[in-house]
């Protein structure tokens, strides 16, 4: 076990793990931020989506060791009252099914608009190909990302 | 505007009482309650009865609707209180709703499956919320001593002709003390005001937020997790095991050797993640090692079995067969398929001397509790279940094997557990779609069809047909046979069991055979409908308006006949199931080589739409999942082996794959049908119909991608 000093959504933290333990868990067994989800374990589905310095990464296979001072974002903090343009987005296009991989996908767009703030619907496709829906969500996860784009 | 009968009395009605603050809960013993009290509810369904609802009112008007069923993803947290909230006549601004634990005295069908929720729950929600809305206009006429039948409901609120209002709020204590009515009126649909309104998510704002909602967000007091190593293959028993390493890893607490399998329990979920794969064991072999090969060879052997009886069997096909001009023969085969819940299989169990706690996602609590019972010896009165919302259902989590696990577990150690899968557990010890195959044989004469006979075989699945479906009653002569191969492969139902492969390689066929005897590939349907239609063949299993009714909306939406855009070419398949009529048009172009599905026309008849912007994502999630298992979907054994076990190996439908999807219901007012699986079925046989057209390729087998698709 070592201890870790964390920059997660802006606040200070320490925690305590194995240097080999993925940032997933850290989130979700140690600080209980359970927003970033499971799903595969090996970066293929995308669930586990968070921003490290503002850029998607999968945390499920990133260790806590290899964080240092990078600031981590999670859905948790990605907007303080639940109004990102994003998530204003999903609310008007009522987005999910079963909702399990949304906060991914949303972490993900999220990243693609600060790169793109006015992505086609290829530079969509692109981005998001990594992120999983198994209900099938993809139409309107795609109509959302460019209604948020259109409200930036 | 319809009057029914509640047929409740004071003891079936079990709970009316002022709740401490002053609010009105209700509680109904549904299975006794309301039937229909005259021929002019013709339309309804036997099976109303099956659910039961629970609501309170505050003082505060504000109105808490338990919502019974297990929610995975098909929107029932949100529409079968949207049907109890129209009848009680609220704003549903108002409205908050819970997840109703698992109360078999209370309600009866709590049950995610069979796309059954809204149509089995459809009368007894609305009779719920018009029994309580009765109760408060009688509250209110008393209040003022004037005739009930001059009163007034709107928004929550009493209205009498002479302009005096009551909220529900105020009335709610009263109306609890009211007489139970033995008859409600319901409303007429044509005046639904929140029915057939487009209403969000109720738990969209957990869920954007990353609110804990899903099973593994539970964290509970003292829990340890749970993971299981299982035998790597069906048809291995262990024999030894060693756990020295496991042992070693931070956080582990302890590793507990149970029937076939040996859990570890640590104080996080990583901790027993990696213990669990440190864990070394010697297995034997306890019964056969199947692989996919053998099956496919004993699959095959059984197509050109006779079974020993027909599922149906009208006039002599073999005769036909003879007298015919063309006899025209295809077989079609399937995988397997992991369900690949996206959220991983987990479940809580505290087992102790006093009561045995569950929860966690699962589909079937009640027969669930019933099996743990029995597992533990305990009675189900000491035993609860709660579920969560569900990462995702498609079927597998209607067997509750996880459940049973952290039941021993928990038991065996004395600890609070949650069992956790890996991926690579859920995909690797699930239950598996079955795989299939179906050999269909058609004789035409005269340029009809004249015979028509189906065999279908798979792997432990049961009645490998739907031999009442079309198109029984269309064709004089018709046989349809199954056969069982039995394997210690688990199987069980997948999203649309039977159907998700089954309606393909119908849907496939009867536009190969049309295109062969030149004709139109929907008038070819259209026209054996008719049959059906005008003179059933036997006895009829479905309404062949209602396929005509889909089939049609279909073929006017997509502009069948008329070229596609981008010099996409089209294909069509029509199914039923699950209570609800689907026609889908597929729109394909060859995209560098490989085929690429721009558009799907999807024509619904499901009755009643509760919520629009809801049922038209299920119906596009059914068909972007439809076509996603039939150009992907692959899963096999050797040895007893599953191949694949994480998305590295699996390929799951991505954003770029899933087309736009155009959907246009019937309108009328029928009693509302499910949408949760329907649209499923037809996508297959649409891309395949489409791909056959833009390529002159037919495709014969699932996975489409293992095929040769594009020429040259």
């Amino acid at each position: 076990m070592a201890s870790y000093n964390l920059n997660i959504n802006g606040k200070a933290l320490q925690v305590e793990a194995d240097p080999d333990t993925p940032m997933l868990w850290v989130l979700r067994d140690n600080l209980n931020m359970v927003g970033t989800k499971y799903g595969c374990g090996i970066a293929q589905c995308g669930a586990c989506t968070v921003h490290m310095d503002g850029n998607a990464i999968r945390s499920c296979s990133l260790p806590v060791s290899a964080i240092g001072d990078k600031k981590i974002t999670t859905i948790e903090g990605l907007s303080v009252k639940a109004d990102h343009v994003l998530q204003n987005a999903w609310r008007e296009h009522d987005v999910p099914q079963c909702g399990y991989c949304q906060a991914g996908q949303i972490m993900n767009a999220a990243s693609l608009l600060t790169r793109n703030p006015n992505p086609s619907d290829e530079d969509i496709d692109t981005a998001m190909q990594g992120n999983l829906c198994r209900c099938g969500t993809y139409g309107k996860i795609k109509a959302a990302i460019k209604t948020a784009a259109a409200n930036l | 505007m319809t009057l029914v009968s509640t047929k409740f009395d004071r003891r079936s009605f079990l709970k009316v009482s002022a709740l401490s603050g002053g609010g009105m809960m209700m509680g109904f013993s549904w299975n006794m309650g309301c039937t229909p009290a005259d021929q002019e509810m013709a339309s309804v369904p036997e099976e109303w009865f099956d659910v039961n609802a629970f609501l309170k009112i505050a003082n505060n008007g504000k109105v808490t609707i338990m919502s019974p069923n297990p929610e995975i993803g098909q929107n029932v947290k949100t529409s079968m209180p949207m049907v109890v909230a129209e009848e009680l006549d609220i704003d549903w601004a108002d409205v908050i709703v819970e997840q109703a634990p698992l109360n078999t005295d209370v309600f009866t069908r709590q049950v995610a499956g069979g796309s059954q929720s809204i149509r089995q729950g459809w009368n007894s929600l609305r009779t719920t919320g018009a029994t309580a809305r009765q109760m408060l206009v009688s509250a209110a006429a008393k209040e003022w001593q004037v005739d009930a039948s001059e009163c007034t409901t709107a928004m929550g609120t009493v209205k009498h002709s002479s302009g005096k209002s009551m909220g529900y709020g105020e009335l709610a204590a009263k109306a609890a003390g009211m007489d139970v009515p033995d008859k409600v009126v319901l409303k007429d649909p044509a005046n639904f005001s929140i029915i057939g309104t487009d209403r969000g998510n109720v738990d969209l704002d957990k869920i954007i937020t990353g609110e804990s909602l899903f099973g593994l967000d539970l964290r509970e007091k003292g829990m340890v997790r749970a993971v299981v190593m299982r035998p790597p293959a069906f048809g291995l028993k262990i024999k030894s095991y060693d756990d020295t390493e496991a042992r070693k890893v931070n956080g582990v607490i302890d590793v507990v050797p149970f029937g076939n399998k040996v859990a570890v329990l640590a104080d996080n979920t990583w901790a027993a993640l990696k213990a669990k794969k440190t864990l070394t064991a010697e297995w034997e072999k306890d019964t056969d090692l199947e692989s996919t090969q053998g099956h496919d060879k004993a699959l095959r052997d059984l197509l050109y079995t006779k079974a020993e009886e027909p599922k149906r069997k009208d006039g002599d096909v073999e005769k036909a067969f003879a007298s015919a001009d063309m006899v025209f023969e295809k077989v079609y085969e399937a995988p397997f398929l992991p369900h690949n819940c996206l959220e991983p299989m987990n479940f809580y169990a505290n087992v102790t001397d006093q009561k045995v706690e569950l929860i966690g996602p699962i589909q079937t609590p009640a027969r669930t509790r019933s099996q743990v019972a029995e597992l533990l010896g305990r009675e189900e009165a000491e035993i609860s279940i709660m579920m969560t919302r569900m990462g995702g259902g498609f079927g597998r989590r209607l067997y509750g094997d996880f459940v049973l696990e952290a039941a021993e577990i928990s038991s065996i150690s004395k600890k609070p557990v949650q069992v956790v899968f890996s991926r690579e557990d859920d995909m690797t010890a699930g239950t598996y779609r079955p795989a299939s195959k179906y050999r269909f044989k058609a004789g035409v004469k005269d340029g009809k069809m004249i015979a028509y006979h189906l065999v279908g075989a798979g792997v432990n699945m049961g009645n490998a047909t739907r031999q009442d479906n079309f198109p029984a009653s269309c064709v004089e002569n018709y046989l349809v046979e199954s056969h069982e191969l039995e394997s210690n492969i688990t199987t069980g139902a997948w999203r649309a069991p039977i159907t998700n492969f089954l309606a393909f390689a119908e849907q496939a066929f009867v536009d190969e055979l049309a295109v062969e005897m030149g004709v139109d590939p929907i008038q070819f349907r259209l026209d054996l409908l008719e049959r059906a239609k005008s003179d059933p063949v036997g006895e009829l299993g479905y309404e062949p308006e209602k396929m005509i009714g889909v089939i049609k909306l279909a073929a006017e939406k997509s502009n069948w006949g008329q070229a596609a855009e981008n010099g996409a070419s089209k294909g069509f398949s029509a199914y039923y199931s699950h209570n609800t009529y689907v026609a889908e048009v597929a729109e394909v172009s060859i995209d560098k080589g490989n085929p690429k599905v721009n558009r799907v026309v999807c024509a619904v008849d499901c009755g009643i739409v509760i919520n629009p912007m809801a049922a038209i994502n299920q119906i596009k999630g059914g068909v972007v999942d439809g076509i996603g298992h039939a150009m992907f979907g692959d899963f096999a054994f050797y040895d007893g082996q599953p191949q694949q076990n994480n998305f590295h190996q699996y390929r799951l439908i991505r954003m770029p794959e899933a087309p736009p999807i155009d959907v246009h219901f019937v309108k009328n007012y029928n009693d509302p049908t499910g949408l949760g699986e329907p649209t499923l079925p037809p996508a297959g046989g649409a891309i395949a119909n489409a791909i056959f057209n833009a390529t002159g390729k037919r495709l014969y087998k699932q996975p489409f991608i293992k095929e040769k698709i594009v020429l040259g």
